[in-house]
């Protein structure tokens, strides 16, 4: 296992690596002096000088890549150009919020999928499992933040059920919190609980016609014991597979759902980001969700180990 | 009574049968129609007795083997009649069925490798059969495992039952699910193509294995295989099966001393004989498959594969009936389905016996 | 477990058979045919909509803003500056067919070729994994996000971003069936023939990859569908005034409170569209799975 998780660490550190490259020369792809991309409002030739002298951008490439990995590591990650403020200080405020979201959106889809899945396989055939294919073909098709538009039309302003925007901070108010966020999640984890949905059915399928269900089943064991200890379990290798692959479409998924819910999370930020040619939190932004996905899926990986001992004691996946 | 009811009664005699197959029918529906698997099979198992049943692969023998205790898919429609020590098990409720499946009638199937679950220990997995049906707790299952596995000859037994099947050998891993089919002490084992995946030296360790547990805890064995080599080894004696039927059966000794059925004849050409084939004369092959059938016909189904079919083959199905000998003696349990059998070479010195 | 042993004949890889088989399959299963139809009339009408559209889309009228749908003369309404809202969704799909076509173009050009390399030869699986490792690392709006703010917002950097994103998933599914092809005996025979790798490539493995490269086309058009209307949406694809059904939302999500019914039908085309990808995509892996012959 030693084996299976030094190499897995040495390629994601490898591609975080990368990844920073990428971001860092991203910024100098901008057409132009990138000091006045990041100079913003101020273009006085002393401005210029002073943020080309900042950023290093009179050193060669190699060395301003060092100091951008070295203040990255310390944390800085720049200053917003339109607000003055440290996009590390907005970072800290709009994170919590993306990753509740997130977070919520992943259990609820999880827990969705995986049941509505192993029903499906379960009941082949029959009208449960039409009707689960049907809605995961219906979740995999509509863009969901339509579904959070209607949502929104028709649950919170006709309906009043849910607010239409706005957030409270979970340890602020945690049943307001709630209040405001559990639509969103819903609406975010659709696509992804009808992904979850048919992945699991077709790995269930497979499961259940292996053969060592058929030794389950001769041994005498109930269908439920069958289904769950034999089938179910080694399917959800699958499953943790897919959550992890399905994380950058998560994470896409979140900036529009915060945007359409007024959630003032790091999607919101984003995208205000673009519009006000703001390089320094997009950089960061972008960045930071690189760096999200590579260390989920790592922890991915070391999930894999504890479901499947093959991996566990061999370090070969299966 | 018909001659067949007549000749199973006969083998019948010769112990009290714990499990009693008759005109056991198994069809298929599929995409493309109905198949016909096994086709009025009739089949008594005694006490402590192992029965081999032989056949080509697609020949009927797993099908029938799965059908005893109910473990075909739901496509399987099934007829005829399985007995256990009285008991109805053909449409029998689930829940009886799952009192018998790994209590009464136990299974070890052919690939160690994918028959067992590669998340659980075997520990865990041999456990699991005395929980249900001893109710027996984890920890007090967890012991009994590591007796059993010794009992099926597994060294360290202690440390192995904590192991994952990945990390066992071809060879353990059967005696892993050999243990797991005896933990409950069944009447009736029933192993699929036991040997078929192994190594021909851990083979046949895995063969004394069987008949250790026959000879000690008088456990009835019926094999399934395709390996004349396996039958000769362990069975009493011989089911031979052909497109869904029973063509022959017979005392194991008997049936290798004097096939009967032309396809039984063809078998044992096809298998080397210590040597019998050395120099110059080759194996014979049977020429073509095992047809699939959708209806059974009333005809012979080797008839098209066999060097002596005539007109009476296609016209009508022979039956199984006890061999004629010439003999004064008839050998009441050797039965064939033939219409026009190998010549008996056991004829002559039966004669000059006589 | 063998239940069935059926003799068949099994026919050369890329056969004109087989095809037929799969053809013939897709025709008895109803929702293919019905998918299949809801698409060809979804092309007739983006291929026509310039001509067929009943206005123009850039043809305002702010004496009628906001007509609910039903309003004679505008089957569907009118939008806040008063254009003709199925002219509008028309050429709001042709646009949407548009950027999917193009995006996974883009990713099947540049996926399909690395695929093959990363299945046949060795050394360059592990430089390539590594390279869609970084890929996935980028999820597609973080892609467009960073285009959009190097390159500017257009129809053409929100494909190429929504390209460059699955562009993983092609090379995942190439590469897996080139490794699987490379092992069967037909291709072994040719290299033992002393065919060039890249004969090889092209003349054996392309063709019989070819199924799987189309059920990940048809599971990546709807994706990138979606994927178009959400940067629409957002201002980040297709800027106004163009039509496109993404922006239509946009607009429609500023104008909810006077007219909300403007939000249902962009949504439901958009969704259609997906969907009938979707079912026709899962109707042709299932014709196409060997599993299910006979």
């Amino acid at each position: 296992m030693a084996r299976y998780l030094v190499t897995r660490a040495w390629h994601s550190a490898l591609t975080l690596l990368l990844s920073t490259v990428v971001v860092f020369l991203g910024v100098r792809a901008l057409p132009g002096d990138p000091a006045l991309a990041l100079a913003g409002e101020d273009r006085s030739p002393e401005a210029l000088e002073a943020i080309r002298h900042h950023y290093g951008l009179d050193q060669p490439l190699p060395l301003q890549f060092a100091q951008y990995v070295e203040r990255i590591v310390q944390g800085d990650f720049g200053v917003s150009i339109r607000t003055g403020i440290p996009v590390s200080s907005m970072l800290t405020t709009a994170l919590p919020v993306t990753v509740e979201l997130s977070v919520l959106a992943i259990l609820l889809a999880t827990a969705l999928g995986v049941g509505a899945g192993v029903l499906a396989a379960v009941r082949r055939g029959r009208p449960a499992e039409w009707l689960a294919n049907g809605l995961a073909l219906v979740g995999l098709s509509v863009p969901h933040f339509w579904l959070g538009l209607l949502a929104i039309l028709y649950l919170s302003v006709a309906a009043g059920l849910f607010p239409a925007s706005g957030f409270v901070p979970l340890l602020q108010d945690p049943v307001g919190n709630l209040h405001h966020i559990v639509l969103p999640a819903v609406i975010l984890g659709t696509g992804l609980a009808a992904i979850i949905m048919r992945q699991t059915r077709s790995a269930m399928l497979d499961a259940l016609s292996s053969d060592h269900v058929r030794t389950a089943k001769a041994k005498g064991l109930r269908p439920r014991a069958v289904i769950t200890r034999h089938a179910l379990r080694n399917s959800l290798i699958v499953v943790v597979t897919i959550v992890g692959l399905q994380l950058g479409g998560l994470i896409s998924g979140a900036v529009v759902t915060e945007q359409i819910f007024g959630l003032p999370g790091f999607g919101k930020m984003t995208i205000d980001a673009v519009f006000q040619r703001d390089y320094p939190v997009i950089q960061a932004v972008v960045l930071l969700t690189a760096t999200a996905y590579i260390v989920i899926n790592f922890l991915v990986d070391l999930l894999y180990s504890v479901i499947d001992p093959r991996i566990r004691v061999t370090g070969d996946p299966a | 009574m018909t001659t067949v009811e007549r000749a199973a009664a006969a083998s019948s005699a010769v112990g009290t049968p714990v499990l009693e197959v008759r005109d056991l029918s198994v069809t298929f529906t599929t995409e493309g129609g109905t198949v016909s698997a096994v086709d009025r099979v009739s089949l008594d198992l005694a006490s402590g007795e192992i029965v081999g049943m032989v056949g080509e692969s697609g020949c009927g023998k797993s099908v029938t083997a799965m059908s005893i205790a109910g473990l075909l898919p739901d496509s399987a429609r099934i007829s005829g009649s399985v007995r256990l020590e009285g008991t109805e098990l053909v449409g029998a409720r689930e829940s009886v069925l799952r009192r018998v499946r790994g209590k009464e009638i136990a299974y070890i199937f052919q690939e160690p490798m994918t028959s067992l679950n590669p998340v659980l220990t075997v520990g865990r997995q041999i456990g699991e059969v005395l929980q249900v049906h001893e109710r027996m707790s984890r920890r007090a299952a967890r012991a009994r495992a590591v007796e059993l596995l010794s009992l099926v000859g597994i060294p360290s037994a202690a440390k192995r039952v904590d192991n994952y099947p990945h990390q066992l050998s071809g060879g353990m891993r059967q005696r892993v699910m050999i243990a797991m089919a005896v933990a409950c002490g069944p009447k009736v084992l029933v192993a699929d193509e036991p040997t078929t995946a192994l190594d021909v030296t851990v083979q046949a360790g895995i063969l004394q294995v069987l008949r250790d547990l026959r000879d000690r805890l008088g456990t009835t064995i019926l094999v399934i295989t395709h390996d004349l080599g396996v039958i000769a080894d362990i069975a009493d004696r011989v089911v031979v099966m052909y497109a869904g039927r029973v063509v022959e059966r017979a005392q194991v000794t008997d049936l290798f001393a004097h096939p009967y059925h032309r396809y039984t004849a063809g078998l044992l050409a096809a298998s080397p004989t210590p040597g019998k084939h050395a120099g110059t004369e080759r194996l014979q092959e049977i020429p073509g498959l095992v047809p699939v059938l959708s209806t059974q016909p009333d005809a012979c189904t080797f008839a098209d594969r066999c060097p002596a079919a005539d007109e009476q083959c296609l016209d009508s199905a022979p039956p199984l009936e006890v061999v004629r000998t010439g003999s004064a003696v008839p050998v009441t349990d050797h039965l064939a389905a033939c219409w026009h059998p190998c010549p008996t070479p056991r004829t002559q010195p039966q004669e000059t016996t006589a | 477990m063998t239940v069935l042993t059926v003799p068949m004949a099994e026919a050369s890889p890329a056969s004109i058979s087989r095809r037929a088989r799969v053809l013939r399959r897709l025709r008895r299963n109803p929702l293919a045919v019905v998918s299949f139809v809801v698409l060809a009339l979804a092309a007739v009408v983006a291929l026509l909509s310039p001509w067929i559209a009943p206005y123009s889309v850039q043809q305002t009228d702010f004496a009628h803003t906001f007509s609910p749908p039903g309003t004679p003369g505008h089957v569907l309404g009118t939008d806040d500056l008063g254009r003709d809202v199925l002219s509008r969704i028309m050429l709001g799909a042709r646009a949407s067919l548009q950027v999917a076509l193009l995006a996974v173009a883009t990713s099947l050009i540049i996926g399909v070729p690395l695929g093959l390399a990363a299945g046949y030869f060795r050394a360059w699986d592990a430089v390539l994994s590594r390279f869609t490792d970084l890929l996935l690392a980028f999820p597609f709006l973080i892609m467009a996000v960073g285009l959009a703010a190097i390159r500017g917002a257009s129809l053409t950097n929100a494909a190429v971003a929504i390209g460059i994103a699955q562009i993983p998933g092609v090379i995942r599914v190439v590469r897996s069936d080139t490794l699987r092809l490379k092992s069967l005996d037909f291709v072994a025979a040719a290299v033992v023939d002393g065919a060039s790798d890249l004969w090889v490539l092209a003349r054996h493995i392309l063709p019989n990859a070819t199924s799987v490269i189309l059920v990940q086309a048809t599971v990546a058009i709807p994706a990138a569908i979606l994927g178009e209307a959400v940067l629409s949406f957002l201002g980040l694809g297709i800027q106004p005034p163009a039509p496109s059904l993404g922006t239509m939302l946009a607009t429609a999500q500023q104008f909810a409170a006077r007219a909300p019914w403007a939000a249902v039908l962009p949504g439901v085309v958009i969704m259609g569209l997906a969907l009938a990808f979707n079912v026709f995509g899962d109707a042709l892996r299932d014709a196409l799975d060997p599993k299910g012959d006979r």
